[in-house]
C-alpha cells in the first residue's frame, strides 16, 4: 500500500520544471500526479510517475537532487466529507500529516499523503473501510 | 600645509636611511634574542643577531606571513614579556583563530605619533571634531584614529559603526568635522544624509580619512561629490601597527609611509625577489621600533609601488599607490577580513552538506553584501520544506557566529555552480571598485 513518490528539489528559475518533465517525457515515463511545494527560493516537486526508479536515475543523470518517498493514497467520493473523515481518524492516533495533495476523476477523488507514520495510517485506514490505493493501479490511471 | 612632525617626515635620505638602518639592527637582535621561533628561522637561513650591516641587507632575511603568526598564536611572537604589553588588538583570521597583536606602552605612543601625523597631513588639527565611525574593538580602527585625534587635541567623537540614525544626529548636533570610517561607510552615510533630508549646509564635515578596504579614485570622487568633503586615503594593518601605517597629505598624491617606523620592500609574490622602484609588486614590511610584535619582512599581499622622492607638501617619505589588489585571495568585506578557506571549513563541519559552494560578493546601495549558494546534498534531501530551511538557517547561524559578518544562505541544486579546481572560482566578486 505504499507508494513511492519522487521528489526532486528545484531551485525557483525559469526552465527548471521544464528540464524534468522533458527528461521523463523522452523516456516514456506517465505521470499520475504532481505537485510543487515552494518557498520563496527553492521549491520540491512532488510526482506519481508510472516507474519511480527509472525515473529517478534519469534525473540523477541530469544533475537533479532526487529522492524517493513513501507516501500512501486514498480514494474516496469528491465530497469534502469523506477527506475530513480519513483526516480524523489519522488525527485521533495522533497522526500527523506532513503535506498531502489531490485530484479527482470523474466522481472519485484521489488523496495522497505522507504520514508521520505510514504503516499505521494505512492499518487505521483499513479498519475503517477507506479505499486504499495500491501503486500498481495508480501508474495505470 | 601642517606637518605634525617635520623632523621625520622631511628628513633627507641619508640621514633617514642611517636611522632605518639602526633601528633594523636594532629590532633585529632584540627578534634574535627574544623571540626563539624568529631565532630558529634565522639561524636555519645562516644568520646571526649581527648579520644586517646596511638597510639593503634586508632582502637576506625569510619573510613573515599571517601563517606564522597563526602558528604561534595567540603570544608565541611577542618579543617582550607579557607583563609589558598594555594592549592586545586582534584581526579575523582563517579557520577561527584571529591574528593577534600586542602593544607596549611605547608601542601606544608610537601609534599615536603615527595616527597624529596621519590626521594632521589629511588636514585635521585641535580645532576639529573627528567622528570616529570605525569600529571600536580588538578591530584597530577605533582606538587607532582615537588615540591619534586626541594626540593633536582635536575633540574625538567615539562614535563606533553602525546606527546610521544616530551618527547623522551627532554629526549635525556636535558639528563634526572630520570624518573617519571605511569607504563604502561614507558612501552610504552620504545616501543617508540624502533620504533623511538634512541639509548639507547644516553639516560641519569638511574632511574625510578614509581606509581599512581597497577603494577606487571614482568612489572618491562619488564621496567627495556627495559629502562635500576632501576625501583622503590612509593604510594600516594590524599585524605592522594598525592605522597610521601611511597616509595621504592633502594633494592626495600617494601615500606616505611613515618609514621611520616601518621599512617597506616591494617583491615578486611568485619569485620572492625585491623589485627595484617603480615596479609593482607586493608589499612588506618591517617593523622597525616596534616592542611588543616586531615583525620581520611581513609579507602584507597588498599590490601597490613605491615612488621615492620629496613631494609638493615638503615631506620626503616614500609613497605607495593606493593599494591595487592583493596577492592572495583574501576578501575585505565591509572592512572585515575574509577568506574563503574560512567558509570552506565552517561548511566542512556540518555533516549534512558537501562543501561545494560559490561565495558572491556585490556592493548594494554602498554596502559590501555576501551571498553563500550551497547545493543541497541527495543524501540529505527528503522532500521536506521545513527541512531544508533548517538546514539554510543553521548554516547561515554557524557561519555568522564564527566569521562575526552577515551573509545570505541560498541552498541550489547541483552542478549549478562551476566546478573547478582553483579556488578562484567558488568566489563571484562583482564589486567595482
Amino acid at each position: 500500500m505504499i507508494i513511492h513518490q519522487l521528489s526532486v528539489f528545484l531551485e525557483n528559475k525559469a526552465g527548471r520544471l521544464t528540464e524534468v518533465l522533458d527528461a521523463l517525457g523522452k523516456e516514456h515515463i506517465k505521470i499520475t500526479a504532481l505537485s510543487i511545494a515552494d518557498t520563496s527560493e527553492f521549491g520540491i516537486l512532488r510526482m506519481l510517475v508510472s516507474d519511480p526508479d527509472k525515473s529517478r536515475q534519469i534525473l540523477k543523470e541530469r544533475s537533479f537532487t532526487v529522492n524517493i518517498t513513501e507516501v500512501i493514497s486514498i480514494m474516496t467520493p469528491n465530497e469534502a466529507q469523506y477527506y475530513a473523515k480519513a483526516l480524523k481518524i489519522l488525527s485521533d492516533l495522533d497522526i500527523s500529516i506532513e503535506y498531502t495533495y489531490a485530484f479527482s476523476i470523474g466522481q472519485k477523488s484521489i488523496v495522497v499523503m505522507r504520514c508521520s507514520n505510514n504503516e499505521l495510517a494505512i492499518k487505521a485506514l483499513k479498519e475503517h473501510e477507506m479505499e486504499l490505493v495500491r501503486a500498481s493501479d495508480l501508474y495505470k490511471i | 600645509m601642517n606637518i605634525w612632525n617635520a623632523h621625520f617626515e622631511c628628513m633627507e635620505r641619508n640621514e633617514l636611511r642611517k636611522i632605518q638602518t639602526e633601528r633594523l639592527q636594532e629590532t633585529i637582535e632584540r627578534i634574535y634574542f627574544n623571540v626563539p621561533y624568529y631565532r630558529h628561522k634565522m639561524q636555519e637561513a645562516g644568520l646571526g643577531s649581527e648579520s644586517l650591516q646596511d638597510a639593503e641587507d634586508l632582502h637576506k632575511f625569510p619573510f613573515t606571513t599571517k601563517q606564522d603568526l597563526r602558528d604561534n598564536y595567540p603570544f608565541g611572537l611577542f618579543a617582550v614579556p607579557i607583563s609589558e604589553i598594555v594592549r592586545i588588538h586582534a584581526s579575523s583570521g582563517t579557520t577561527g583563530k584571529p591574528t593577534v597583536v600586542g602593544y607596549t606602552r611605547r608601542d601606544i605612543v608610537t601609534w599615536s605619533e603615527v595616527m597624529a601625523r596621519t590626521l594632521t597631513s589629511a588636514g585635521a588639527n585641535r580645532n576639529d571634531f573627528i567622528h570616529v565611525a570605525y569600529g571600536y574593538g580588538l578591530f584597530t580602527g577605533g582606538l587607532g584614529l582615537h588615540y591619534g585625534g586626541e594626540k593633536i587635541g582635536a575633540s574625538v567623537i567615539p562614535v563606533s559603526g553602525g546606527n546610521t540614525k544616530r551618527q547623522l544626529q551627532l554629526m549635525e548636533d556636535f558639528g563634526s568635522t572630520v570624518l573617519a570610517c571605511t569607504p563604502t561607510y561614507a558612501l552610504f552615510l552620504a545616501e543617508a544624509i540624502e533620504e533623511n533630508n538634512i541639509d548639507r549646509n547644516h553639516l560641519k564635515l569638511h574632511t574625510g580619512v578614509f581606509g581599512a578596504e581597497p577603494w577606487t579614485e571614482n568612489m572618491r570622487r562619488e564621496i567627495e561629490e556627495k559629502l562635500c568633503i576632501r576625501a583622503i586615503d590612509i593604510y594600516g594593518l594590524s599585524e605592522i601597527i594598525g592605522p597610521g601605517v601611511a597616509s595621504e597629505c592633502m594633494l592626495q598624491d600617494g601615500l606616505h609611509i611613515n618609514e621611520d617606523h616601518f621599512y617597506p620592500e616591494i617583491i615578486d609574490p611568485d619569485t620572492l625577489e625585491v623589485l627595484p622602484e617603480g615596479r609593482t609588486g607586493e608589499l612588506v614590511f618591517t617593523t622597525i621600533t616596534k616592542e611588543g610584535l616586531p615583525l620581520i619582512r611581513y609579507r602584507t599581499r597588498d599590490l601597490t609601488r613605491l615612488t621615492y622622492g620629496k613631494c609638493r607638501c615638503g615631506r620626503t617619505l616614500v609613497r605607495m599607490d593606493k593599494c591595487l589588489g592583493r596577492s592572495d585571495d583574501m576578501l575585505i568585506i565591509r572592512g572585515v577580513n575574509l577568506f574563503p578557506s574560512q567558509i570552506e571549513s565552517i561548511l566542512l563541519e556540518m555533516s549534512e552538506i558537501k562543501p561545494h559552494y560559490q561565495l558572491i560578493v556585490d556592493r548594494i546601495n554602498n554596502l559590501d553584501t555576501l551571498e553563500l549558494q550551497v547545493e543541497v546534498d541527495e543524501e540529505f534531501f527528503q522532500d521536506k520544506i521545513s527541512q531544508l530551511q533548517t538546514l539554510r538557517q543553521k548554516i547561515q547561524n554557524n557561519l555568522e557566529s564564527t566569521l562575526g559578518i552577515s551573509i545570505q544562505v541560498h541552498l541550489v541544486e547541483p552542478k549549478t555552480l562551476v566546478r573547478s579546481e582553483g579556488k578562484s572560482q567558488r568566489v563571484n566578486d562583482r564589486r567595482k571598485y
